[in-house]
């Protein structure tokens, strides 16, 4: 695969001029012609099958329903729920994690004896599959009998905390707030690691402490990684599944419905294609909006 | 810059704070693993026992364990390593035969990591239905290289254009031809790259759990998806679900540790290094 045809321009000993010395097409293509398809293929399926008639345990529903779908959807409380749903979790999860990453990286940033195992017990969360992860909070947790948090609560003399049914989201978003944390804090203290020294010593001298040197200096410096967090876990919040999956189940009703657990109750347990697909087509509208301000950014760090 | 031993201690008890208050939950996890059920459940809690290892034998004996583990050490180190048979020759030439269109491909291909996988649950559902894919260890490779190569060709473009050019010309001038500069030079200056590289491209794929519960009904059910099977029965078998955990989430906590400088430059597009 690697090899490629003998290019007479091979004796230039010049690399990456006007003409290169290798033929790049066939390293490129395996990887292009799968993403390529990778992207069309399923989204142009989605996109087909939102406006067709066309349920997996009703042979009869088939032909073009055409915006059918889309007005069931658009009417349907149920998906404004969802979206209220989702846009709460992501907006509070993204919140959370900078407030907290931010706070683990300046901590974690400073020196003080044993900082590197501090630093590699900060991170566990995050490479805690998500399974494990809600299952730990739910149970071992945030249990209303059993759970730690409610032995806490009733040592202090407050009632127990039934967590997941009387505030299904909020939990959820608690566990996975948990889990970011450490990615926020992870790229944070990378950013921190390039802040120029002279320049707090500089504050320093001019009489800047802890608040001032934090709001002036730290903050300002750290503002494009925020953003890069911020930007990359709205990707990844926008489809946040298994922890509602083996917490709540959505439930109870539909308060912890998020968008993505509403498109999987709508295909997978209700059989509906067509009307799953046009809630996919939402997801995708959503995402590309967030995705859009992403690859600019990113873009335009490439150019640097 | 001076600081008093009050600030020191401070400083030291946050940090140890902030991080012991995040890792708590896993560690709370990992010492009920070594209680017995009733310890495990027992309220006020207890936290000085007599450890035993009779969840973990329990967890081999009854749920067919090792199963799972294989199918997720197939499925992670299967399309990680597909990911990287294709995605390492893509890194290298847009890294050192860049074209004007090098940066485009790039970002496009960054692009379709934006895609939300539940936007297309529906048609890769049907598809891998119609083809026969629907709980197979091939499907959820496949799935999962799709998934992770975009990610691999990126960090491994960045790792690459960290290589001095000046090296890789003296190479050249000494009548290397570009098949061996990349065996003989690049591949050994880069190793440790291209092992970071695989080692989160692992460990995504180990912890994914969207499509491994959606794609997978037993027969390739990964260890995300086994574990989700837990969330039914309420209370009773927190020691074994302890116990399952932790051996499903250790060998993953070690790659993290070793990868977790390189993490940041994968997740983040190369945007901070």
């Amino acid at each position: 695969m690697l090899l490629s045809p003998k290019n007479p321009a091979l004796a230039r000993p010049v690399v990456a001029e006007d003409e290169p010395l290798i033929n790049t097409t066939p390293l490129m293509a395996p990887s292009v012609v799968l993403l390529f398809i990778w992207m069309i293929v399923p989204l142009a399926m989605t996109l087909w099958f939102s406006v067709q008639r066309y349920n997996l345990l009703d042979p009869t529903s088939v032909g073009f329903a055409w915006f059918d779908n889309y007005e069931f959807l658009l009417t349907d409380p149920a998906l404004l729920n969802a979206i209220k749903n989702t846009i709460a979790l992501v907006v509070g999860v993204l919140a959370a994690t900078v407030v907290f990453g931010v706070a683990c990286a300046v901590a974690l940033d400073a020196q003080f004896p044993g900082r590197g195992i501090a630093r590699l017990f900060c991170i566990i969360p995050f490479f805690v599959m998500p399974t494990v992860s809600a299952l730990v909070w739910k149970n071992l947790l945030m249990n209303p009998v059993n759970g730690l948090f409610s032995w806490v609560l009733k040592s202090v003399g407050l009632p127990a905390i039934d967590w997941f049914s009387n505030y299904p989201l909020s939990s959820i978003g608690i566990i996975v707030a948990w889990q970011w944390i450490p990615f926020a804090t992870l790229i944070l203290l990378t950013s921190l690691q390039s802040l120029d020294r002279e320049q707090i010593e500089a504050a320093r001298m001019d009489g800047a402490r802890g608040w001032t040197l934090f709001w002036n200096i730290t903050l300002p410096h750290l503002y494009r990684s925020i953003t890069i967090v911020v930007m990359i876990e709205t990707i990844f919040l926008l489809s946040v599944f298994a922890e509602i999956l083996v917490t709540t189940s959505g439930g109870p009703g539909e308060a912890s419905t998020t968008l993505p657990f509403l498109i999987y109750k709508t295909a997978l347990l209700d059989y509906d294609v067509g009307g799953a697909s046009a809630g996919g087509v939402i997801a995708i509208i959503l995402a590309n909006i967030v995705a859009f301000f992403l690859v600019r950014t990113i873009a335009h760090n490439l150019e640097r | 810059m001076e600081q008093s031993t009050g600030q020191k201690i401070a400083t030291a008890l946050v940090g140890w704070g902030l991080s012991l208050l995040m890792a708590f939950p896993i560690l709370w996890m990992a010492l009920a693993a070594f209680k017995t059920e009733s310890q495990a459940i027992a309220s006020p809690p207890i936290f000085f026992f007599a450890p035993t290892l009779e969840n973990f034998a329990a967890v081999f004996e009854r749920a067919n364990y090792p199963h799972f583990f294989l199918n997720s050490v197939v499925v992670a180190g299967g399309s990680t390593l597909l990911a990287l048979i294709i995605g390492l020759p893509a890194a290298y030439a847009m890294a050192f035969y860049p074209t004007k269109r090098t940066k485009d491909v790039l970002v496009w291909m960054l692009s379709t990591k934006m895609m939300p996988a539940v936007g297309v649950l529906v048609p890769i559902y049907l598809m891998f239905r119609s083809a026969g894919l629907i709980d197979t260890r091939s499907g959820l490779v496949f799935m999962y290289t799709l998934m992770n190569l975009p990610i691999v060709v990126w960090m491994l473009f960045t790792f690459f254009k960290d290589v001095p050019k000046e090296i890789l010309e003296a190479a050249l001038l000494d009548g290397a031809r570009p098949v061996q500069q990349f065996w003989m030079l690049l591949l050994p200056l880069t190793a440790p790259g291209i092992a970071s590289t695989g080692l989160l491209a692992v460990i995504l794929a180990w912890n994914e759990a969207f499509w491994s519960i959606n794609l997978s009904t037993s027969n390739a059910t990964p260890l995300t998806a086994f574990i989700a099977s837990f969330s039914s029965p309420e209370g009773l078998f927190w020691a074994k679900l302890s116990a399952a955990s932790l051996l499903a989430i250790g060998p993953i906590l070690a790659f993290g540790w070793m990868t977790q400088k390189q993490l940041v430059r994968g997740l983040t597009f190369g945007a901070v290094k």
